[in-house]
Formats: C-alpha cells, structure tokens, sequence
C-alpha cells in the first residue's frame, strides 16, 4: 500500500498518526480510502468539485500531482503521498 | 660551490628568461590575446593597486598555485613585481617547471603606472575582516571573493520574529553588509521562547530596536534599517526594490502573498520559510522557478488553516528554518552550491524527516505565467478574505 504522509493541521483526524498506509490504484482512491477510515479528510484536501483545494499540494513521491495526472495519478505499493498545505507561520 | 650574489642571480635569470614592457603587454591585453598575468608582489603591495585582470600569487606561493591559473605549460605567463627583480627570478622557477614561455614585465607595477597605463585598486578585506571572516575564507566557495561579495550583498527580512531572528543573526554574523528588517510589533514575553533577536530587557520595545542593537553587538559592519510599519501594497515595492534578496518570515497568508508579487514584480529573488508546529518548509522563488502563487493559487479560507499563535509552534524550529533561510540567501549572493529553486524543503521535526519535493511552474500562474492577470500589487487582505486594510495607506517610511 502506498504511505500517505499527513501534514500537522490534519492530524488531528488521524489520532496524531503522522504516516499512515492506506490502500488504492489512484491518489484520488487512496484519499477516499482514508475517508472511510478518519471521516472529515477528503472534505480537508477536497473542495467542493472534487479537486484538491489550492492553497494544498499533493505529491506522489516528489511529484506534485498537477505535473502527474492529477487525482487519477496512478501509485504503487510502497510510494510515498504527500498532502503539503499552505503554512504561513513566521 | 662557487658563491653568486644576488645581483649576479638576478642578471642570469635575465639572461635566460623573456621580458616584456609595460606597452607591449598593454597592446597585446589590447588585442584580445588570451594572457594570463600574475602578481608575485606581497599581498599589502597588492593591494594598492594592481594591473587590471591580474591574478595574486605572492612569490612564495608561486609554484604551489599557478598551475591553478594556468595549467598549459606552453601558454605564456606574465609575471611582475614592483621593479622586475623578483619577477625576473619568479619566471625563472616558472621555467624550471616546464613553463615555455615565462614573461617578467620590465619595470614592474611601477613601470606600469609611471607608462600612465590603467591599474585597478581591490576592495579587500581589513585584518581585522581577515580574522572576523577566516572561516568563511577558507572554504574555496567564499574565499576572499565571496566574503567581499557578502559585505556588498543586502537582504530584507520580512518580520523579526521567528523566522527572521536566527536568519537575521546568521547574516549579520556572516557579514551581510546591509541587513533591512521590516517589523511594526513589539517584543512581547511569549516571543522569548523562539525569537533570539529579543531578550527580557527588550519586552515592549519595537523589535526593530531590539533587533538592530542585536546585530550591532554580533557584528559591526552590518548595516541594519528597520522599518517600524506594516508592509502593504502601498510600501512594498519601494522598500522591497532598495536590496538584494528578501527573506520572508511573515506570520500571515496576505503578506505573504504580497511579498510573493512584490519580489516577482521587482525581478527580487525570495527566500520562503514558513513553520507551523513542529513542521517547516523552505524554498526560494526566482525567475527560474515557480512562485508561491503557482504552489498555492488561493489562500485558503480565513480561520481553515490555524496560525502558530492559535496552534503553537515549537520553539527551535524556526530556529532551523530561519537558518536554512539565511544559508539559501547566502548562497545566492556569493553564486555557489544549487538553490532551492522549484524544490521544496519539507521539515517534520517530530520524526526528523527531511523531504524535497520537486515544485513547477504553473503555466497558467495569474502572477507568473504566459498572461498573468495581476500586473500590479493588489488588496491582500481582501484577496485573502479579510476585511481591507486600504483606509490605513500613508507614505511609505523611510528606514529608522
């Protein structure tokens, strides 16, 4: 399965779990996967059309998914997805 | 062994080495010809003044470094001294090397000026620089060149808070010559905890105070201006335009959006940090890269992501952050090493992962695109769904 890294403000959500393995053939399944396990993560990371909110970037290992094939990026056991919010602390 | 005086030493490597005057080796740096030309002289001669393009080798060094300058044996090689003695001798060694074709500049240096040909006087270090920076000048990346280019280097911080103590305090220490600090908050007992610039003799002074007399005691040749004022659409440009690099280390998503256009508009390299918690991220915007509107296109919604006031954060990690800030700035000014352009630094204290993440251009970026729609500075605030700051607008200050 890949790992999904989860960035602070969510953690919340997953019990203070900073690294969390979750199953799925696309970023997009993965992020419904995490969904069924922690409920409030999609609607984090998803606006209201089902893309990725764009003050957030996902990365499939050091990729940003933009560059990819976005939600549909295809991942594997083993790669590493990255939900990087805007922080603006100083 | 048969006894030779000097004088004697001096006509022999005469005898057995070319010369060359003042005119001739004006004529042909005149044409073009591809010469390298070496100073042997001591380094206070030196630096009174030299011919243009010459390199420093003192004597005694002559033979461990010039194959640093010139390592094709058959090249010619110009050599000269204050009167062409010891350069006659200097090119005599160069032969006994293997180099063909040694030239010592008849009349040396003074030959050279008293021809009323050009010659240029370095900018180099005091002795005093010398030590302060030894180092620094140590490392073939700075070197003497680089620390120079330090001490002629400028950087505005944006905030004296987290970010911008430890950056601040590293630059000033590594002898930026004009640091700018942009900050209208005052030092309050709950910044102790990270923000090194402040001590508990500062609480309730403007940080700008407090941080300008910290950089004056960490090192005297830096030139601080604070700018006690809030940076908005009004003042950025002109404060942003008068330095080299800016470092942001802002506590909110309008100024740093603001900073970001700025930085774009001006042509002003940008060196980003933001913390929150126990995470960090660094990376620097430039021309060749993304900017932060390509990562981030919308700021997200007033009160969707927590500030560190609201949050907390971990009072070392601006510490490390900062840092890396200050060493990316660094970098930039003396050229050397490879930016954090279009990679993003992502730092999780709390496992001590480090992860670098490739960032792209977005072609479509309204700010740095292929046609962009924000030309100008515009309402941060109201951008970032706040109520507008525009009633507020003065003249821009001047630096304190």
């Amino acid at each position: 399965m890949p790992t999904v890294y989860i960035p602070t403000p969510l953690r919340r959500l997953t019990g203070g779990a900073a690294k969390l393995d979750a199953p799925g053939a696309s970023v997009g399944a993965v992020i419904q996967a995490l969904e069924a396990d922690y409920p409030g993560m999609a609607e984090k990371i998803l606006d209201e059309q089902g893309e990725v909110k764009r003050f957030i970037n996902v990365f499939k290992n050091d990729d940003e998914i933009r560059s990819l094939n976005g939600l549909a990026t295809a991942v594997q056991d083993g790669d590493r997805i990255s939900i990087v919010p805007a922080m603006a602390g100083g | 062994m048969a006894h030779v005086t000097g004088n004697k030493l001096v006509e022999l490597a005469k005898s057995e080495i070319a010369e060359i005057t003042a005119q001739q080796l004006q004529r042909r740096v005149e044409r073009g010809e591809d010469l390298t030309i070496i100073d042997v002289r001591e380094r206070e001669e030196f630096v009174q003044g030299h011919v243009p393009g010459a390199k420093f080798i003192p004597r005694g060094y002559l033979e461990l470094q010039v194959e640093e300058q010139q390592p094709d044996r058959a090249q010619p090689v110009v050599l000269y001294c204050a009167g062409g003695v010891r350069s006659a001798l200097a090119a005599r060694n160069l032969k006994e090397l293997g180099y063909e074709n040694p030239l010592s500049l008849i009349g040396g240096f003074n030959g050279w000026k008293n021809a009323g040909l050009p010659f240029k006087v370095p900018l180099v270090l005091s002795d005093a620089q010398q030590i302060r920076y030894s180092r620094h000048t140590m490392l073939a990346e700075v070197g003497e060149a680089g620390q120079l280019q330090l001490l002629d280097s400028s950087a505005l911080l944006i905030g004296a808070g987290g970010l911008g103590s430890p950056a601040a305090m590293y630059l000033a220490a590594a002898g930026v010559g004009r640091i700018g600090i942009v900050d209208y908050d005052t030092v309050d007992v709950s910044n102790l905890q990270r923000q090194l610039l402040h001590g508990e003799k500062d609480v309730g002074r403007p940080k700008i105070e407090s941080a300008a007399d910290r950089l004056a005691d960490i090192n005297p040749d830096v030139a601080v201006e604070g700018y006690n004022a809030p940076l908005r659409s009004f003042n950025a440009m002109d404060i942003i335009a008068g330095y080299d690099v800016v470092l942001n280390g802002s506590d909110n998503f309008p100024t740093r959006y603001l900073v970001n256009d700025a930085c774009y508009l001006l042509g002003k390299p940008l060196v980003d940090g933001s913390i929150f918690m126990f995470e960090g991220q660094v990376t620097v915007y430039e021309a060749a890269g993304p900017c932060y509107r390509c990562l981030y296109p919308d700021p997200p919604p007033p009160g969707e992501v927590p500030s560190c006031a609201e949050a907390g954060v971990m009072g070392v990690l601006p510490g490390i952050v900062g840092s890396m800030q200050a060493l990316e700035a660094i970098k930039h000014m003396i050229g050397f090493g490879e930016p954090l352009v279009g990679r993003m630094l992502m730092l999780d204290t709390s496992d001590m992962s480090v992860r670098t993440l490739r960032v792209a251009k977005n072609p479509d970026c309204p700010l740095c695109g292929a046609d962009p729609s924000v030309t100008e500075l515009i309402d941060y605030e109201q951008f970032c769904g706040l109520p507008s700051l525009a009633h507020d607008e003065e003249a821009a200050p001047a630096p304190a």
